[in-house]
């Protein structure tokens, strides 16, 4: 009877209270260590009288970019080179996940496909890139293979897209309308050029990002039940319906999870850029802390800049994945 | 076709001598059969006995490596043209539905017959509905697969191959995953279709959907037919020794 009657718990025995100081244990033992380690930092930066704030963004940057899509020239500041960066991380970036997708796609199916050459073929290609370091193999890429493509004036075309060793251009919507690139003499004439450095970290990227992309597309394809493929089959959709409309809508469930951890990875690895040339965010980064020393403020905000950037995409990726969710009960 | 006992003017399936291997193992030993026309023929045998494997070769879902096949008068080979004939002509019901659960109910039957028959969407939407007032279940159109009892998504599945308009409907254990209660449900769906004249092949054990509605009955074992007759003789007077143990076991 004295059981049931309702008690008071004292306090060292609530399960509740416990939950309740472990959480506020670790939120004061986090902020501690910031403090700590923030008041560190600022007086050891005193001690060395170095300045901290970002007052050096407005002063002139005085080194040149190759490439970029913002005006900018020597006399630009700090910040402006900052955004170029920024602006070629993300092209690099948001181009890189839209082809790697359509590769791994391909790469994907490839390996899933009962004809033996091809997915031998799709195979081996996953293999090589997958036991290759990444930053191996961009610099393989960009030394051995976009810098011995041919001439400009020899420049291979590939339907519309013509390639040589002085970049690639491509077809491009100019004024309205949709220029095909020539080459006239020693430049290329017309349509959209890609320099040398930004189509070796473009394309090493993504040769690079497909192969994973491929195996996760292969391991979602291979979680659906092998009744869906018997009942596609039975009702007549040849194996290209199958695969669209039966297969590839329910193993999106399971593709997308990795898809997007190989999507922040793409992001990421952007970084490597410096090791073709190419200025991206962070190598345009390296120049600034070299020019300004104020390498505190740059890694920080480089930080904050790929942790939102990454952030951004894993919302977008959570919200696709709870939209293609199954429905059931 | 001389070996088939039935005029091949009628025959909806004919079966001639089909053999399939499984790496080493000997799963159909030249199987002969003729169904015809609106004929319903059960298939009964012990598991593993090849009555599954057989069904699965009639519409290509596994390939027979000697022998002949003939659906309707076209023939089972290599060509592709074929293959995709006889299987929109041949619906197929599984065992465990295989609903496709990313599409409602409707959209599970007006897939095939909107991308494969090139059907519109409101045509195959009224045929689609027709067919699910037919399975007695009109109600539950825009409802997952997941959402639906097992007997449900029987049913549906039914529905969704009957919407191809098959000649021919096959049937591979339809009720052995269901609860004994949802059994019923989809067996008064198959025996309304069989009496529409629908040519059935089912794999069940069902005794008296055999016994009220089979035209006649095959008993499998080892890949083989080893008796095949209607079912009021077969069930009563079995010759077979095989038959006869496999009849009583069931009937306990």
């Amino acid at each position: 009877m004295s059981d049931t009657k309702k008690t008071r718990i004292p306090i060292w025995r609530d399960e509740r209270a416990y939950a309740v100081l472990a959480q506020v244990a670790f939120v004061v033992v986090v902020i501690a260590a910031g403090v700590f380690l923030f008041g560190n930092l600022l007086s050891a930066l005193r001690r060395q009288n170095i300045p901290i704030g970002f007052d050096f963004l407005p002063t002139r940057a005085g080194f040149d970019i190759s490439d970029s899509f913002l005006e900018y020239t020597a006399s630009s500041n700090y910040l402006q080179a900052f955004q170029v960066g920024l602006v070629n991380t993300l092209v690099v970036a948001s181009v890189g996940i839209v082809l790697a997708s359509v590769f791994g796609l391909i790469t994907g199916l490839a390996g899933l496909t009962h004809n033996f050459i091809i997915s031998r073929l799709a195979r081996v290609y996953t293999e090589i890139m997958r036991n290759v370091p990444l930053l191996v193999f961009l610099v393989f890429w960009y030394r051995g293979i976009v810098f011995n493509l041919p001439k400009i004036s020899e420049a291979l075309s590939i339907g519309p897209i013509l390639v040589s060793n002085r970049g690639v251009a491509i077809p491009w919507l100019l004024e309205g309308a949709l220029s095909l690139p020539v080459v006239r003499g020693r430049i290329f004439d017309g349509g959209f050029v890609l320099s040398p450095e930004l189509f070796a970290i473009l394309s090493g990227l993504v040769i690079y990002t497909a192969a994973f992309i491929g195996e996760v597309i292969r391991a979602g394809v291979q979680a659906i039940p092998r009744g869906q493929f018997e009942a596609a089959r039975a009702l007549g959709f040849t194996g290209m319906q199958s695969i669209r409309l039966i297969v590839l809508p329910q193993a999106l469930r399971v593709i997308i999870p990795p898809l997007t951890s190989q999507y922040l990875n793409l992001t990421k690895n952007s970084s490597l850029a410096a090791a073709v040339g190419y200025p991206d965010l962070w190598s345009i980064s390296t120049v600034i802390i070299n020019q300004t020393g104020r390498a505190v403020e740059m890694i920080a905000v480089v930080m904050g800049i790929y942790l939102t950037t990454s952030l951004l995409t894993s919302l977008f990726m959570n919200w696709y994945n709870n939209k293609v969710r199954l429905i059931e009960r | 076709m001389s070996q088939s006992n039935t005029n091949p003017e009628s025959a909806m399936i004919q079966c001639v001598d089909v053999h399939k291997w499984y790496g080493q193992f000997h799963a159909l030993r030249g199987v002969t059969l003729s169904v015809a026309r609106g004929e319903v023929v059960v298939v009964m045998g012990p598991s593993g006995s090849g009555k599954s494997s057989f069904i699965r070769t009639i519409n290509r879902l596994e390939e027979h490596q000697r022998g002949t096949i003939i659906v309707d008068g076209i023939e089972l080979t290599h060509d592709v043209r074929n293959i995709e004939r006889i299987r929109s002509e041949v619906g197929m019901v599984f065992q465990s539905f295989n609903l496709f659960p990313h599409l409602t109910v409707l959209e599970n039957i007006t897939l095939a017959p909107m991308r494969v028959r090139k059907m519109n969407r409101e045509r195959a939407g009224k045929i689609a509905r027709e067919l699910l007032e037919r399975v007695r279940i009109p109600e539950q159109a825009d409802k997952y697969p997941g959402q639906l009892s097992g007997g449900q998504q029987q049913r549906v599945a039914i529905a969704r191959a009957l919407a191809m308009e098959p000649k021919v409907m096959l049937f591979d254990e339809p009720t052995s995953a269901l609860d004994p209660e949802m059994i019923k449900e989809v067996l008064e769906v198959m025996v309304d279709l069989a009496k529409s004249g629908m040519t059935m092949i089912c794999v069940t054990h069902e005794m008296n959907f055999a016994r009220n509605v089979a035209h006649r009955v095959c008993f499998f074992d080892q890949g083989n037919i080893v008796e095949m007759g209607p079912p009021a003789k077969l069930f009563s007077t079995p010759e077979h020794e095989r038959t006869q143990l496999f009849l009583s076991q069931i009937l306990h």
